[in-house]
C-alpha cells in the first residue's frame, strides 16, 4: 500500500495498491443506511421481546411469552370451536339417534364415515390394520364374516363391552387324542371348500361330533348365532386356513388358561372394551360402528 | 525470476478481448462498456403531436377502456367475467373454470408469452410502445397532465419553481383526476375477482373487507407512483419483460430506426450567402423534435437503444417535418438492421424464430381449444382402495373397494348413477343415487364383487360410468379389479 496519495481530494479512503488502485469512500443511500439501522433496532427488539437466547437449561423466555406451541395449541382450539359451531347439528343427532337410525340416514352416516378415520387410526388401528384389513392373527373388519356379529348393534356392543373368544383345548371335553386331532382338522379344511360330507372325512366328522364341537360351531360348522365361534363352512379363518394352524388351534385352544395364565401356544384373541378408553365413548362408539359396517362387509 | 512489468506485458496472445484494448484509461468506454444513452435530466416533458402512431396509440388506449367496463357485462344475469377464488369457479361468459381446468390459463399465458416473443421478433416492442399498460396509463397521464398545466416547456419551468401554494393550486386537479384514474384501475382489477355492484354497494357503506380494501389501495397507489412520477423510468429500471424483449430482437427485426445514410451530416438548412460555400447536409435538419416526442427522452438518431420503446412517436414528428420540407418521409421509419445493411428482406415464414414462436403458439391455442372443446360437464375421478388392495368374502368372492368423486361442472343438481362393466359376473353395491349440487363435488364408495371362477387374471380391467339421465350427461373411468394370485 503505497503511503502517499496523490489524490487528496476525490474523497479516497488512503487506501492505495499498485499506484493507482484506490478505494474510493462512497457512502450507501440515506435510506440504505436508515433501514440498516432499523435492523439493528429490530434485532433488539427481537431479542428482547420473543424467546432468543439459548441457556444451558432451556432458553429466554421474551417479554411476550409467546412460545409457538401455545400459539399451536390455540389454533387447534380456534378448529375446535369452529368445528363444535358447524357440526352442531349432526353432533347432537349423533347423539340422539340410535346407531341404526343414524346408519339410514344418509347425511349421517357420511358424517360418522368421515369422522372416524383418525379416531379408527388412534384406537383401533393397531390390531386391525389402517384400514381394518386385519393383521396376523387380529380379526378382518373389511370382509363379511363376524364373529360376533356384522349388524351395526353387534359391532356396538363389540366395541362397549370388548370380546373374549375362548375355545377349549382339544375340544370341549379335552379328551381328543393327537390323531383325532388331525382327523377333524382335515374335516375342517374340506368343510371349508364344501366337501364335509365326503367319506374321506368321515372319521374326521365323526370327531367333530365326539369333541362336542357342535356345541359351539353347530352340528353342520355354522354356528347357529354368532357368539364368537367360527362358521367353519365359510372361505375365511379366523387364525390360518394351514393345517398346521388348524390343528395348534384345537390342540391348545383360544384363551385358555391354567392357575389364570394363558397355557402355551394356546391362541390369544382379546378385544378389550373401549368404552372407558374413548373420549366422548357414547357417541364415538356409535361412529365407530358405522364406520366399520361400512367398511365393506356390514352386514 | 520475472519482473513485474514482464507480467503485465501486453504480448497479444492471449486472444482475449483485452488484446485489443487501450488499457491505459481505464475509464468505463474504453474497456467495453457502452454508456447507453439516457434521460436523467428529470422528468421528460414530451411534446404531443398528431399522427399516424399517435393515432394508432390513441386506439389501443380506447381499447383499454375494456379493462374498467367489462365487470358491468352480464351473462344469464350474472357477472360475465367473474374469477370467484372463494368458490374456485372462474366464469367468462358462457364457460365456467374450475381449479382443476386451470391448465388452460396456463395454456393461454403460454400463448400470450410466445405472441409476444414472436410479434417481438418481427417488429421489436410493439406491446412495449402500443399496448402496455405502463405506456398507456402514462399516456393518459400526461395527456392529463398537459390539459392542466400546459405544454411541455411550462411544465418544466412548474417543475422546476419553487413550492408554494399556487403551485400546488395548479398541480392539484392534476394529482386528483390521476388520483382517480389511479382508484379506479384498483378497483376494476378487483371487480373482476369480486361481483362490481356489490363492491360498490359496500365501498358506500365502508365494508370493505381488509383485503379488496388493501388490494385496491396498494393498486392504486402503485399506479399512480408509476404511471405519474415514476413514468420511463419503470421501463429502464423496473420493467423485466422490456429487457427480455431488447433480447429477443435480432437483426431482422423492424424498429424505428434513423437512416444514418440519408440523414447525415445534419444540420440547420442556411440560406446560401454569397461567397460562401454551402456545405453539403444530409436530410436531417438537427430539429430535435424526433427528441422533444418521445416519451422516454432518447435520442433515436443514437442508434437502437435500450430507452426505446419503439412507439414510433418520433416517426410521426420526423414525416412531420419531412413533409414541410418538401423531402419524402421516412427518414425515421420501421427499419431494419439488416435493411440497412443491403441484406435483403427475409420472408416472415422463412425466419427459424418465427415459425418456432408461431409453431408453440398455435400448439398452445390447438390445445385450448381441444380443451374447451372436450371438457365435460362432470368430472370423475375413481380411487382403488390400496390397503387392503381386495378382500376375501366369506363365499369366496373377493371384493374391492373404491372411492368415487364426482365433480359437477354444470350449473344444475345433478343425481349420479353408477355402474360398472368389465367383468360378466360382477355385483356391485355402491350406497346411493349421487346427489352433487351445481358447483360441487360428491362422494360414494362402491364395492366390487366378483365370484372366484371369473377371476382368471390377478388384475382385470374394469370401466366405472357415472350418468346422470335427466341431462344426458355420462363419464366413465378406467380402473381394475385385483385380486389375489392362485395357487
Amino acid at each position: 500500500m503505497a503511503h502517499k496519495n496523490p489524490w487528496p481530494d476525490e474523497g479516497n479512503t488512503g487506501h492505495i495498491w499498485d499506484e493507482d488502485l484506490r478505494e474510493l469512500d462512497n457512502p450507501p443511500p440515506l435510506w440504505w443506511m436508515l433501514s440498516f439501522y432499523a435492523g439493528f433496532v429490530s434485532i433488539i427488539f427481537y431479542t428482547l421481546y420473543y424467546p432468543s437466547i439459548p441457556l444451558a437449561d432451556g432458553h429466554t423466555k421474551g417479554l411476550s411469552g409467546w412460545t409457538q406451541v401455545s400459539e399451536y395449541h390455540e389454533s387447534v382450539k380456534e378448529l375446535n370451536n369452529w368445528r363444535e359451531r358447524k357440526f352442531a347439528w349432526q353432533e347432537e343427532q349423533m347423539s340422539a339417534l340410535s346407531v341404526e337410525e343414524i346408519l339410514k340416514d344418509d347425511e349421517l352416516r357420511t358424517y360418522a364415515v368421515k369422522t372416524s378415520k383418525m379416531l379408527f387410526g388412534d384406537y383401533c388401528a393397531a390390531c386391525h390394520g389402517a384400514s381394518g384389513q386385519g393383521n396376523p392373527n387380529f380379526p378382518v373388519l373389511v370382509d363379511d364374516d363376524w364373529l360376533w356379529g356384522g349388524k351395526v348393534s353387534q359391532i356396538v356392543t363389540s366395541i362397549t363391552t370388548g370380546r373374549i373368544g375362548y375355545m377349549p383345548a382339544r375340544g370341549l371335553m379335552g379328551n381328543l387324542t393327537d390323531s383325532e386331532i388331525s382327523e377333524v382338522a382335515g374335516y375342517v379344511l374340506a368343510l371349508s371348500k364344501g366337501k364335509g360330507e365326503e367319506p374321506a372325512v368321515a372319521a374326521g366328522k365323526a370327531v367333530f361330533a365326539k369333541g362336542m364341537c357342535i356345541a359351539c360351531h353347530g352340528p353342520k360348522g355354522k354356528p347357529f348365532a354368532p357368539a364368537g365361534a367360527a362358521n367353519l363352512t365359510d372361505k375365511i379363518w379366523r387364525f390360518s386356513a394351514d393345517k398346521d394352524d388348524i390343528i395348534r388351534t384345537i390342540t391348545y385352544g383360544v384363551n385358555v388358561k391354567k392357575n389364570g395364565v394363558l397355557i402355551a401356544h394356546t391362541r390369544s384373541g382379546v378385544m378389550p372394551s373401549f368404552k372407558e378408553r374413548l373420549p366422548n365413548a357414547e357417541v364415538n362408539i356409535k361412529r365407530l360402528a358405522v364406520y366399520v359396517h361400512e367398511l365393506g362387509g356390514g352386514l | 525470476m520475472s519482473s513485474k512489468e514482464d507480467l503485465y506485458k501486453d504480448n497479444h496472445q492471449t486472444g482475449s478481448l483485452l488484446d485489443d484494448m487501450d488499457m491505459s484509461n481505464k475509464n468505463l468506454q474504453s474497456i467495453g462498456v457502452e454508456l447507453l444513452p439516457l434521460h436523467t435530466e428529470g422528468t421528460v416533458h414530451a411534446k404531443r403531436i398528431g399522427g399516424v402512431f399517435r393515432q394508432a396509440k390513441n386506439l389501443v388506449m380506447i381499447a383499454w377502456l375494456a379493462f374498467f367496463l367489462s365487470p358491468y357485462l352480464t351473462w344469464n344475469g350474472e357477472q360475465a367475467i367473474l374469477f370467484d377464488i372463494a368458490n374456485g369457479k372462474f366464469h367468462m361468459f358462457w364457460i365456467t373454470i374450475l381449479p382443476q381446468d386451470i391448465w388452460v390459463l396456463a395454456m393461454l399465458l403460454l400463448f400470450a408469452a410466445l405472441a409476444l416473443a414472436a410479434v417481438t421478433a418481427i417488429a421489436g416492442r410493439a406491446w412495449c410502445g402500443y399496448a402496455c399498460f405502463q405506456t398507456v396509463w402514462q399516456d393518459a397521464f400526461t395527456w392529463l397532465e398537459e390539459k392542466f398545466e400546459g405544454q411541455p416547456n411550462k411544465r418544466a419551468k412548474l417543475d422546476a419553481a419553487p413550492w408554494s401554494f399556487n403551485k400546488i393550486k395548479i398541480k392539484l386537479p392534476k394529482w386528483l383526476s390521476w388520483a382517480f384514474i389511479a382508484f379506479m384501475t384498483g378497483f376494476s382489477f378487483v371487480a373482476y375477482f369480486v361481483p362490481v355492484h356489490d363492491l360498490w354497494a359496500r365501498l358506500f357503506a365502508f365494508q370493505w373487507s381488509l383485503t379488496e380494501t388493501s388490494i385496491v389501495l396498494s393498486l392504486a397507489g402503485a399506479t399512480f407512483f408509476f404511471a405519474g412520477i415514476l413514468r420511463e423510468q419503470t421501463c429502464m429500471g423496473f420493467c423485466p419483460y422490456s429487457r427480455i424483449q431488447g433480447a429477443m430482437i435480432d437483426t431482422e427485426t423492424v424498429v424505428p430506426t434513423y437512416d444514418i445514410d440519408r440523414g447525415e451530416p445534419r444540420g440547420r438548412l442556411k440560406r446560401a450567402k454569397p461567397g460562401v460555400e454551402v456545405p453539403v447536409l444530409g436530410d436531417c435538419i438537427d430539429c430535435n423534435l424526433c427528441v422533444a416526442v418521445c416519451p422516454t427522452g432518447v435520442d433515436i438518431r443514437k442508434g437502437q437503444q435500450f430507452g426505446c420503446i419503439t412507439c414510433g412517436l418520433c416517426i410521426d414528428a420526423c414525416d412531420s417535418v419531412m413533409v414541410k420540407l418538401k423531402k419524402p418521409k421516412g427518414l425515421i421509419r420501421y427499419a431494419s438492421l439488416a435493411e440497412f445493411a443491403g441484406k435483403p428482406f427475409v420472408a416472415f415464414v422463412k425466419r427459424p424464430r418465427v415459425i418456432v414462436y408461431t409453431s408453440i403458439m398455435s400448439l398452445a391455442a390447438a390445445v385450448i381449444v381441444w380443451g374447451l372443446l372436450s371438457m365435460s360437464p362432470i368430472d370423475v375421478k375413481v380411487l382403488h382402495e390400496r390397503a387392503p388392495l381386495f378382500v376375501l368374502m366369506s363365499d369366496g368372492t373377493i371384493q374391492n373397494k373404491y372411492y368415487i368423486k364426482v365433480v359437477n361442472k354444470t350449473e344444475n343438481e345433478i343425481k349420479a348413477k353408477i355402474s360398472v362393466e368389465g367383468i360378466s359376473d360382477l355385483t356391485f353395491v355402491v350406497d346411493k343415487v349421487l346427489f352433487v349440487p351445481a358447483g360441487d363435488v360428491g362422494s360414494a364408495q362402491l364395492l366390487v364383487r366378483v365370484p372366484e371362477k371369473d377371476l382368471k387374471k390377478t388384475d382385470i380391467p374394469l370401466v366405472i360410468k357415472v350418468t346422470d339421465e335427466a341431462q344426458g350427461i355420462t363419464s366413465e373411468y378406467d380402473s381394475n379389479f385385483i385380486s389375489p394370485k392362485k395357487r
